[in-house]
């Protein structure tokens, strides 16, 4: 190959944007227009990891495109955190897009074309968010991710949707426009530069008190990362179909917005100046507060897409919470947890998705005893759990380790204890679900004093023992975002390297 | 012949005019004064080139030298200024043909055109001059030829509208008027140069002050700032639309431009600013501009009322931009006039395309447009996103240097509250996103076709311009911010 690792750093941006031509072109074809896409994706993860080859052989990468304002490049330089987005996001994009074309034929959607085209562009953003030398880029496009994906969310064009839609665009267009924006522009007026810097831009003797608020400007200007008070767009978002709430909104934008964080507190403000900023504490606390909370309100929701919503609000709190600790185990913690929790969480809703579209259910309440016709899916919701969970042996386990590490190092006791308290909240509202799909007559035998009169169940309620999987294409997605999860785990190594060269420049 | 291009901006379209008269043909009268119009902007590219590399264009008209002879004078800011408007006067022009077809009587195709070319006539007019009292002359030009033409709309409301901006615009114009009198009277002179000399002398007497105070009430009044804007959002709405597009995105900033001409460069930076306090009343009217018309736009049901009511609240960023009083915010307004002209533009030009189609551009009327004419509705959203200031468009950039200018300056809470005001934006052109996208039509046996060509043509090449100054801005950036250096008299 005589293609230099230049030109495929910005091919990778340009041919998801490139692909949506012809995907429109071959709209007509319904076959041709997926392979299409499924091509592109192949491409990109073949360009992606010829770049992460080529990063780990400790060549720089970078490429300039031009100068939008003077002094404002748009130009892109490859480090560990963005190859390490740029592989979860391109590889589960393959994943999801087999996934979808189970989900989204057998559930029989309309407008196929131009929610395929939408995905497309929504990863060429990503793509162009994770190699982004400087904050103006990634802030082109942060917003490039919102738009594009707001025809996804509101696919449906009920008027369900339209309102998910509203608070979705609302929330994500009012914190980036009014707190990010703003940020932006004044980091720029304060330090002179955008660029993202090992250490940060910031002069040693910046104003400690504008230096806070900038952080505050950020951490809810961010709102992708969906800190509370600014998560309500992720619930509402989960009227999308469920390839978009999986990718998307697992995936893709919720972890744009942490890796914003994370790239924004290592590269702009870095370490040494985050911990001495009072702000940080106060936003630690804030993140907390934003695990606990959102952990408790998964508790109480009946439908499972929006349980799983719930409980990404509390995981990408965890992110926060590692970036915020300001050190390196906190950073490396947040960085894995960004692919970790991708995977666990992706199973998550590629088996939500599987369970509405074979047996039609969306509620938790009637998904006893479906283990039993699913059990594959069921198998993978169950392990990917335990993923989002952190126990071994998947891949959660080792995030969730260094984030501890993290808290304690810094003798952040009360975070440490929100963290616990939180995985033990994780296990109350995943872990009984396949449990309840697995034993239905346990569950009910116990529970049935209560339920009595509304929902008794008794050996004739109960499903049939009938196997009834997903669509072949659906089902092959979830096992393979499934052994990820536990490859993760035994094999954690290459994720690890690139986590901790973060810090410590190219690898 | 290349002397002679400052006068040649005004009298091309002012010629071609008659000319019109007398073709009578309708095809024949459109292609001439799009040719005419066309001239207008070849030769304001080649003036604007010409201010770049040479610096200020002096011309004397007749040969008669300055002070006493009316002089033309062309520096970075007019040059801008000409192009925009001759530009946008040309694009807007390849749609009419087909627009007033549907919205004006056959007989009147020729007046039509003809009042088209005397109102740009005036503008370009106002802009080219260098003499107080040749401004008011094309000022009257260009308002009475645009009384006509909004009164030729083909509803009743259009009459009604345009009495009301005609006796607004006539009090505008008289107050102009007196100023300039005033001025006249305690200088003795007329040419803008000569004044911007003379001023300083006299500066502390009373009738300065009273002549600078008419001046800027009337070009307030003629610019719609906040609380003079009453006549703009029916004399916008029930005016045929082709007339909508071309005076929103240039009518009002050939009244930024006098605002900026005369306080800058006839009063003074030290007068304006200083003496008098223009900086507190500016910046809180252009701030309640904003938040008030914005609310109002997104209550509005007709889309032309609400676009013309995003107009006001676009006027008060000017505004607010302007009343800094430093060459970045003078920049940012000067970048937004250019910007809003690409955005509205676009947009109204659009909004002629559902006329054409529809019939009318009630709200309700949109359901189902999103399919029925999918580009005419995607340059809407475009246009809608630019207005926003999503990254990309030229709305980014505007608001950028809007920003950087107000934080500069530690202006903190102001930025703030500019940034809420512009989510006010993403609520009024949501609101539309939605009918279009999100509802089946009124009627589904009634069949809307997408825009004829003549329409997709000009409506395109306006949104195309609102992506590619987006990301290309060297030239938008470059000369908004030479003109704003030159006003200030810092060297570039």
């Amino acid at each position: 190959m005589n293609i230099s690792l230049e030109l495929m750093l910005q091919l990778c941006i340009i041919i998801p944007f490139l692909a949506t031509f012809s995907i429109v072109a071959s709209r007509r074809y319904p076959n041709l227009r997926e392979s299409v896409t499924l091509s592109t994706c192949i491409v990109l993860i073949f360009l992606v990891v010829t770049l992460y080859q080529g990063l780990s052989s400790g060549k720089s990468i970078s490429a300039y495109w031009w100068e939008l304002l003077p002094g404002l490049t748009i130009s892109f330089d490859i480090e560990p955190l963005g190859m390490l987005f740029a592989l979860v996001a391109s590889f589960l994009w393959l994943v999801t897009t087999c996934y979808a074309i189970g989900y989204m034929r057998s559930h029989q959607e309309k407008n196929q074309t131009r929610f395929y085209m939408c995905f497309a562009v929504a990863i060429g953003a990503v793509m162009g968010l994770a190699f982004s030398a400087n904050l103006f880029t990634l802030f082109i496009f942060y917003e490039v991710l919102t738009l594009s994906t707001y025809p996804l969310v509101t696919h449906a064009g009920t008027e369900k949707a339209k309102k998910g839609g509203r608070t979705y665009l609302g929330i994500l267009l009012t914190t980036s426009i009014v707190f990010f924006l703003l940020a932006i522009v004044s980091t720029w007026l304060v330090a002179g530069t955008l660029d993202f810097k090992p250490g940060g831009i910031f002069a040693d003797n910046v104003d400690k008190v504008i230096a806070s608020t900038l952080l505050v400007l950020f951490i809810f200007g961010i709102g992708k990362a969906a800190i509370m008070p600014f998560h309500r767009w992720l619930p509402a978002a989960m009227v999308a179909p469920t390839p978009v709430s999986s990718l998307l909104h697992a995936v893709a934008v919720v972890k744009a917005g942490v890796f914003t964080v994370l790239k924004v507190c290592t590269f702009i403000f870095g370490l040494d100046l985050l911990a001495q900023l009072p702000s940080t504490q106060f936003l630690l606390y804030l993140a907390g507060a934003s695990v606990l909370l959102a952990s408790l309100v998964a508790m109480r929701q009946d439908n499972l897409k929006a349980r799983l919503a719930y409980s990404t609000v509390s995981q990408l709190g965890y992110v926060t919470i590692g970036a915020l600790l300001a050190t390196s185990s906190g950073v490396i913690g947040s960085a894995m947890h960004i692919a970790m929790h991708a995977f666990g969480k992706i199973t998550l809703f590629f088996c939500a998705g599987a369970i509405l579209v074979t047996l039609h259910k969306s509620k938790i309440s009637e998904m006893r005893g479906i283990g039993l016709q699913m059990p594959i899916t069921m198998i993978a919701f169950f392990i990917a759990s335990l993923s989002i969970i952190g126990v071994p042996p998947t891949g959660g386990t080792w995030s969730k380790w260094y984030l501890m590490m993290g808290t304690i190092e810094t003798e952040q006791f009360v975070l440490m204890v929100i963290l616990m308290l939180s995985s033990l909240l994780n296990i109350a509202y995943l872990l009984p679900i396949p449990f309840h799909a697995f034993f239905p007559k346990l569950i009910s035998f116990k529970t049935s004093d209560k339920l009595s009169g509304t929902t008794n169940i008794t050996e004739e309620s109960l499903p049939s023992f009938e196997i009834k999987e997903a669509p072949l294409p659906s089902l092959i997605a979830i096992v393979i975002t499934t052994l990820g999860c536990l490859t993760l785990f035994i094999y954690p190594q290459p994720l690890f390297d690139l986590a901790s060269a973060i810090l410590t420049g190219r690898e | 012949m290349i002397t002679h291009l400052p006068i040649l901006q005004v009298i091309t379209p002012l010629m071609a005019a008659p000319i019109c008269l007398l073709l009578n043909r309708s095809q024949l009268v459109w292609m001439f004064s799009l040719l005419a119009s066309g001239l207008a902007f070849l030769i304001s590219i080649l003036l604007l080139q010409q201010v770049m590399i040479s610096g200020v264009i002096s011309y004397e008209l007749g040969g008669w030298q300055a002070p006493w002879g009316i002089e033309y004078r062309i520096d970075k800011l007019n040059a801008f200024l000409l192009l925009i408007i001759s530009g946008i006067s040309t694009v807007v022009l390849v749609a009419a043909q087909t627009s007033i077809e549907k919205e004006i009587p056959k007989d009147k195709y020729t007046y039509f055109y003809v009042l088209y070319l005397l109102s740009l006539t005036g503008m370009l007019g106002i802009v080219a001059t260098g003499d107080a009292f040749n401004v008011f002359v094309f000022l009257e030009i260009s308002s009475l030829s645009a009384y006509a033409l909004i009164a030729m709309g083909q509803k009743r409301q259009a009459l009604w509208a345009s009495y009301q901006y005609l006796i607004m615009g006539t009090i505008g114009a008289t107050f102009i008027l007196i100023g300039i009198g005033l001025m006249y009277q305690m200088t003795g002179t007329l040419n803008m140069a000569d004044l911007s000399q003379r001023l300083p002398e006299v500066a502390q007497t009373r009738t300065v002050f009273v002549s600078f105070v008419f001046v800027i009430v009337g070009v307030c009044l003629k610019l719609a700032m906040f609380p003079l804007h009453l006549w703009l959002p029916n004399a916008y709405a029930y005016a045929p639309s082709i007339v909508t597009a071309f005076f929103a995105a240039t009518a009002t900033k050939v009244a930024v431009y006098l605002l900026i001409r005369f306080t800058f460069s006839v009063f003074g930076l030290s007068f304006s600013f200083t003496t008098i306090p223009l900086q507190t009343l500016f910046m809180a009217l252009g701030l309640i501009g904003i938040f008030i018309a914005s609310a109002t736009a997104i209550y509005q049901k007709n889309v032309k009322h609400i676009f013309a009511y995003s107009s006001i609240a676009q006027i008060g960023y000017m505004i607010v931009g302007f009343s800094l009083s430093t060459v970045t915010g003078l920049t940012a307004t000067l970048l937004h006039m250019f910007n809003h002209a690409l955005m509205k533009g676009a947009i109204f030009l659009a909004l002629a395309a559902v006329i054409y189609r529809v019939g009318n551009v009630e709200l309700n009327h949109f359901r189902g447009l999103g399919r029925q004419m999918p580009l005419t509705m995607a340059a809407i959203v475009i246009g809608g996103l630019s207005l926003i200031g999503v990254p990309l468009t030229v709305g980014f950039v505007s608001k950028w240097y809007l920003l950087t200018a107000l934080v500069e300056q530690g202006w903190w809470p102001i930025a703030v509250l500019i940034l809420l005001g512009s989510m006010l934006a993403v609520v009024y052109v949501w609101r539309i996103v939605e009918v279009a996208y999100f509802k089946a039509p009124l009627d589904e046996n009634i069949k809307v076709k997408e825009a004829p060509v003549s329409f997709l043509i000009p409506i395109w090449t306006l949104v195309i311009a609102n992506i590619y100054f987006g990301i290309d801005t060297r030239l938008s950036v470059q000369v908004a911010k030479g003109a704003a250096q030159s006003l200030f008299g810092v060297s570039p």
